[in-house]
């Protein structure tokens, strides 16, 4: 019997290395795995590249993580937001590295590297000094930059419903990053409000199917996202 | 001289917007669009962040957490909405099938380029979210801005000095004193504000205009 539910927060989190990519869902706080976030803290992998459209805000979840000193380097398109101190003093003082992405690019990268692909051009961003360094060429008659697929090792997750195949569902906006994120990495772990049985969730509804999963863990609602 | 008011400003872009277009409104002054354009005109409104047929604010009753905006603020759908991934948001935008995107800017320059990132070379860390998204990928860039800065230099330029959004794709400016239109030969003016005079228009606008 297939089963990627897991028991414990320390199963989710088994086998994350020092230096792993690590592809965090959400936007802003909706959709962001805040369980499997303070479950990394706690299993203390360190050096991590951190793949999420934000850098954190207030000092939880990522932002705990990055003052932790555990992440060395991030990937995001919006690091400034209401709260990002933690992420500004870290860059700021020279302790994090930071690689800005327009969003749509950054959701792209995610799901070409999902999808087998190894790179791609696109016209968003030419002329600007985020192609700098970039091969640009005419396709099509436009002007266009070349972008690699990201690749990571880890997918945190935030679902709303999960089977015992790590089918999902989400709810509302917050299906965000989670998506694509749960495609690009090597494995996928999620956090679920809901727990429903296997033939329970209609096929026509299933967002995410199992294959793209590894671990469910379930973490049912205790606060309201924000 | 009588500039408009930004509620102005947003109900003068929201007439331009006909029924059927499918259109993403920037964080800041663009939102406000929204409010002014009639119910029974069904405009169909998204945000980058998986949302398409966005309604108006919730009142108490209808908030939910769980359905935000690109601005982070809490949002309504409307019947015929749907939710997707950030994939497929970013298809509609990359793939040119907004109507519409409507984004506030530091400066446009007379060739339609956009500045609204970052307000320094030496900012190293600013944050571009969606927008060069937007810039490269609507099929019509509008900008709704204030005509100057706070200290009074035109934010309509003969080049932009701030770090590029994207390159010649701004169309139409909306700013509190003018109406202006990017064309082959720079900045026409459309229609200006109440009371202000040609001459005004042309002393707070460092590019050149033609009437």
């Amino acid at each position: 019997m297939i089963d990627k539910t897991v028991r414990s927060m320390a199963e989710a989190m088994d086998g994350i290395k020092d230096g792993a990519v690590v592809l965090l869902g959400g936007f802003g706080s909706v959709g962001q795995p805040d369980a499997l976030l303070d479950g990394l803290i706690e299993q203390g992998a360190k050096d991590l590249v951190v793949v999420a459209n934000n850098a954190g805000s207030g000092r939880v979840g990522l932002a705990r993580l990055m003052e932790l000193g555990r992440v060395r380097r991030i990937v995001c398109s919006f690091p400034r937001s209401q709260g990002s101190v933690v992420f500004e003093e870290l860059y700021r003082a020279g302790k994090l590295e930071l690689e800005i992405v327009p969003q749509g690019t950054l959701a792209e990268r995610i799901r070409a590297a999902g999808a087998g692909i190894g790179a791609f051009y696109t016209p968003t961003s030419v002329g600007t000094k985020l192609a700098e360094g970039k091969d640009v060429r005419e396709i099509n008659g436009r002007m266009q930059v070349l972008e690699y697929a990201l690749h990571a090792d880890i997918a945190l997750v935030e679902a709303w419903e999960a089977d015992r195949w790590g089918n999902l569902t989400f709810n509302k906006s917050g299906r965000n990053f989670n998506a694509i994120m749960a495609t690009a990495a090597a494995c996928t772990i999620v956090q679920t409000h809901h727990i429903i049985p296997l033939g329970g969730l209609d096929p026509e509804s299933i967002v995410t199917p199992g294959i793209f999963v590894d671990r469910v863990l379930h973490v049912p609602a205790k606060r309201v996202a924000a | 001289m009588t500039n408009w008011t930004r509620t102005e400003m947003a109900a003068r872009v929201a007439v331009d917007v006909p029924e059927g277009w499918y259109v993403n409104l920037g964080i800041g002054m663009p939102t406000m669009v929204s409010d002014h354009v009639p119910a029974e005109r069904e405009v169909i409104f998204h945000s980058e962040n998986g949302v398409l047929g966005m309604g108006p604010a919730p009142t108490p009753e209808e908030a939910d957490p769980w359905l935000i905006n690109a601005g982070k603020q809490q949002v309504t759908l409307r019947d015929g909405g749907a939710f997707v991934h950030h994939a497929d948001s970013f298809a509609m935008i990359r793939g040119g099938h907004l109507d519409l995107c409507v984004l506030g800017a530091f400066e446009v320059a007379e060739n339609g380029d956009i500045a609204n990132w970052a307000t320094s070379e030496n900012d190293t860390a600013p944050a571009v979210g969606g927008a060069m998204d937007l810039a490269a990928g609507a099929r019509r860039l509008w900008v709704m801005m204030e005509h100057t800065t706070k200290d009074g230099r035109s934010k309509l330029v003969k080049r932009c000095g701030y770090p590029l959004t994207a390159l010649a794709c701004v169309k139409r400016v909306y700013t509190n004193m003018a109406v202006l239109d990017v064309t082959p030969t720079g900045f026409a003016v459309v229609e200006m504000a109440p009371g202000v005079t040609r001459d005004e228009l042309v002393a707070a606008t460092e590019a050149e205009l033609s009437f």
